[in-house]
C-alpha cells in the first residue's frame, strides 16, 4: 500500500497547464470526528492513473458533498471507500483508507462485511427484481442480522420509515420494487442500504435521475439520516451540494483541489480552479 | 482571485447580463454624482430653479435601482450564481441602496436650496459648505471608481478620508450654531444649511459602504464594523 508508479496518461496542453497548477490541497482535509481517513491515495486504471495523492476525512455526522467535472475521479474516489473497485481488474489503490482507523485495504478485511458498514446508493435506481419487503430484507438476511421474521419485518419497516417511504408502500410490500417510480425506486434503494445498519452512506449522483420533488424528498432524507451516519455524496449539482452539505471537496483532473466548509466554497472559494467550476466559467 | 473574470463563464448571455448589471449601476452612480454635484451647487449659489430640477430628477435614480434590483432579482432566480458572481450580485443590490439614499440626500440639497433662494438666505457659511461639498463629492467619486476598477487599495484608502469629512462636518457645525447665537432670526435659514451639511456627512457615510461592498466584492470578507487598523494591514497591498 505505499508504491507509487509514474503515469503515461496522456493529457492536452491545457490540460497540462491546469494540472501543473495543482499542487497541493487548498484547505483543511482533516476533521474533528473523522470516521473515515484517506491519506495519500493513488488510484490507477491499469497504467493510467485516476487519482493523485488524495487525502481527505469524513467526519462523522456529516455530509461531505465531492464536486467536479465529468473525469475527475470523485466517481472513483468515493468507489474506494467501500471497495467498489475491487471488481475491476485493472484498478490498483496505494495509499491509506480507514473506516474508525481500520484498513480498508488489509487482507484480512472482508469487503463483503465491509460494504454493510458502507453502504453506497447509485446513479440509477437499481431495485433487484423482487418485492419491496424482499429488496429491503435482502442485506438482514445475507448477513443474518435478524433471528426470526417479526425482528425482519422490524428491520424493513423501520429501514423503509427513515428512508421516508413507508407511508406509501406499506399496504403493498408484496409488489416488485420495479412497480415503484424512480423516486420511491431510489428511497427503497436508500432503506435497502440502511436496512444492514451502516455506519457510512456513499451516494453517487443519488437524484440525477430524478425530478425536482423526489430529488427534494431524497435530500431531506439525506440530512435527517446525517444524524446518525457519515454520508459522502458524489453530485453535479452545485446547488444540490450547496443545499446537502456540510463540506465539499472539488477534484480536478484526478486531484482533491480545495476542501473547505460549503459555506466558503459557495461564496469565497480560495482556489480559482474552484471558482471557475461552481460559476461555470472556462477552466 | 482579485479580478472577478466576468467575460469568462461559458454562458455568453450570463457573462452579458452580468456585464449589463455592472453597467447600470455605473450609470447610476454617474446620474447620482450629477444630483449631488447639482444640488451643491444650487445650494452655493442660491440657484432655487437648479435644485427644482435637481428635485424633481430624483424620480430618475428611484427608478434606475428598482430596474437594477429586478434585474439581479432574475440572475438570482434564474442562474444561481455562486462565489464571486453570487458576491456581485449581493454586492450590486447593496451598492444601488446606498446610492439611491445618496440621490434622496441631494434631493433634500436640492429642496432646501430653492426654500434658501426663496428666503434669500445669508451666505456666511459658503466657504464651508464648499469645502464639504468637495471633500465629499471627491469622496464618492473615488468610491464609484473603486467599484469599476475593483480596487481594493482605492477602495480603503477612500473609506479612510470619511473621517476628513466628519471634522470638516463639524467644524462647520460649530460655525453654524455660531451664526445662530449671533443672529437667531436666521434660525430657520441656519437649521436648514444645517441639514443640508447633514446630508452630505450622511453621503459620505453611505460613500464608505460602498468601499466597504468592494472590499466584501473582491476579497470575499466583510469588513464593515471591523477595526479599520486591522482592515488596512489585512487588505492594503502596502499599509502605511
Amino acid at each position: 500500500m505505499s508504491t507509487k508508479t509514474s503515469t503515461s496518461e496522456s493529457r492536452t496542453s491545457a490540460a497540462s497547464d491546469a494540472f501543473d497548477l495543482l499542487k497541493e490541497t487548498v484547505g483543511d482535509v482533516t476533521v474533528d470526528d473523522p470516521k473515515m481517513t484517506a491519506r495519500n491515495v493513488d488510484v490507477f486504471y491499469g497504467d493510467n492513473q485516476a487519482i493523485y495523492d488524495v487525502s481527505l476525512d469524513i467526519g462523522n455526522n456529516e455530509v461531505i458533498a465531492m464536486i467536479g467535472p465529468s473525469g475527475c475521479g470523485k466517481s472513483t474516489f468515493l468507489r474506494c471507500m467501500n471497495r467498489m473497485n475491487d471488481s475491476i481488474p485493472s484498478c490498483r489503490v496505494t495509499g491509506d483508507m480507514s473506516l474508525d482507523g481500520e484498513d480498508l485495504y488489509s487482507a484480512g478485511l472482508d469487503p463483503v462485511l465491509l460494504r454493510a458498514r458502507v453502504g453506497m446508493v447509485f446513479q440509477k435506481p437499481n431495485p433487484f427484481a423482487k418485492s419491496i419487503y424482499d429488496n429491503v430484507a435482502y442485506g438482514p438476511r445475507i448477513h443474518g442480522l435478524a433471528s426470526n421474521r417479526a425482528e425482519l419485518d422490524d428491520i424493513v419497516i423501520s429501514s423503509l420509515q427513515k428512508a421516508g417511504l413507508h407511508e406509501e408502500v406499506h399496504d403493498r410490500l408484496d409488489a416488485p420494487g420495479t412497480s415503484l417510480s424512480g423516486g420511491q425506486q431510489q428511497r427503497l434503494c436508500i432503506a435497502r442500504t440502511i436496512a444492514v445498519s451502516p455506519e457510512v452512506i456513499l451516494m453517487d449522483e443519488p437524484c440525477s435521475a430524478l425530478d425536482p420533488i423526489a430529488t427534494a424528498r431524497i435530500e431531506e432524507l439525506i440530512d435527517e439520516l446525517r444524524q446518525n451516519y457519515a454520508i459522502a455524496i458524489v453530485t453535479h449539482s452545485m446547488q444540490q451540494a450547496a443545499r446537502v452539505s456540510q463540506r465539499t471537496a472539488y477534484f480536478h483532473l484526478g486531484k482533491l483541489v480545495e476542501v473547505g466548509s460549503t459555506n466558503n466554497i459557495f461564496t469565497n472559494p480560495r482556489h480559482e480552479l474552484t471558482e471557475n467550476y461552481i460559476t461555470g466559467r472556462f477552466g | 482571485m482579485d479580478k472577478l473574470h466576468l467575460d469568462q463563464h461559458i454562458s455568453q448571455q450570463f457573462n452579458h447580463e452580468l456585464e449589463d448589471i455592472r453597467n447600470r449601476v455605473l450609470a447610476m452612480g454617474g446620474l447620482v454624482e450629477q444630483q449631488v454635484d447639482k444640488g451643491l451647487t444650487a445650494l452655493l449659489e442660491s440657484d432655487g430653479d437648479l435644485g427644482q430640477i435637481v428635485a424633481t430628477a430624483d424620480f430618475e435614480v428611484n427608478a434606475m435601482e428598482v430596474e437594477i434590483d429586478e434585474e439581479c432579482i432574475q440572475i438570482l432566480a434564474r442562474r444561481q450564481p455562486a462565489a464571486s458572481d453570487l458576491r456581485l450580485i449581493v454586492t450590486v443590490i447593496k451598492v444601488i441602496t446606498d446610492l439611491e439614499r445618496i440621490g434622496d440626500e441631494a434631493e433634500k440639497m436640492g429642496r432646501f436650496a430653492v426654500e434658501l433662494a426663496e428666503a434669500n438666505a445669508a451666505t456666511s457659511y459658503r466657504k464651508e459648505l464648499r469645502r464639504l461639498g468637495d471633500l465629499v463629492k471627491s469622496m464618492l467619486r473615488d468610491a464609484l471608481d473603486a467599484f469599476a476598477r475593483l480596487d481594493v487599495d482605492a477602495a480603503i484608502k477612500t473609506a479612510a478620508r470619511d473621517e476628513d469629512i466628519n471634522a470638516e462636518y463639524q467644524t462647520l457645525q460649530r460655525l453654524l450654531a455660531t451664526h445662530l447665537m449671533e443672529d437667531p432670526r436666521q434660525v430657520s435659514q441656519l437649521l436648514k444649511i444645517t441639514w443640508c451639511a447633514r446630508a452630505l456627512e450622511r453621503i459620505g457615510d453611505h460613500s464608505v459602504n460602498i468601499c466597504e461592498y468592494v472590499v466584501y466584492l473582491v476579497k470575499g470578507r466583510d469588513i464593515r464594523h471591523i477595526n479599520f487598523d486591522q482592515v488596512r494591514s489585512e487588505f492594503l497591498s502596502k499599509p502605511n
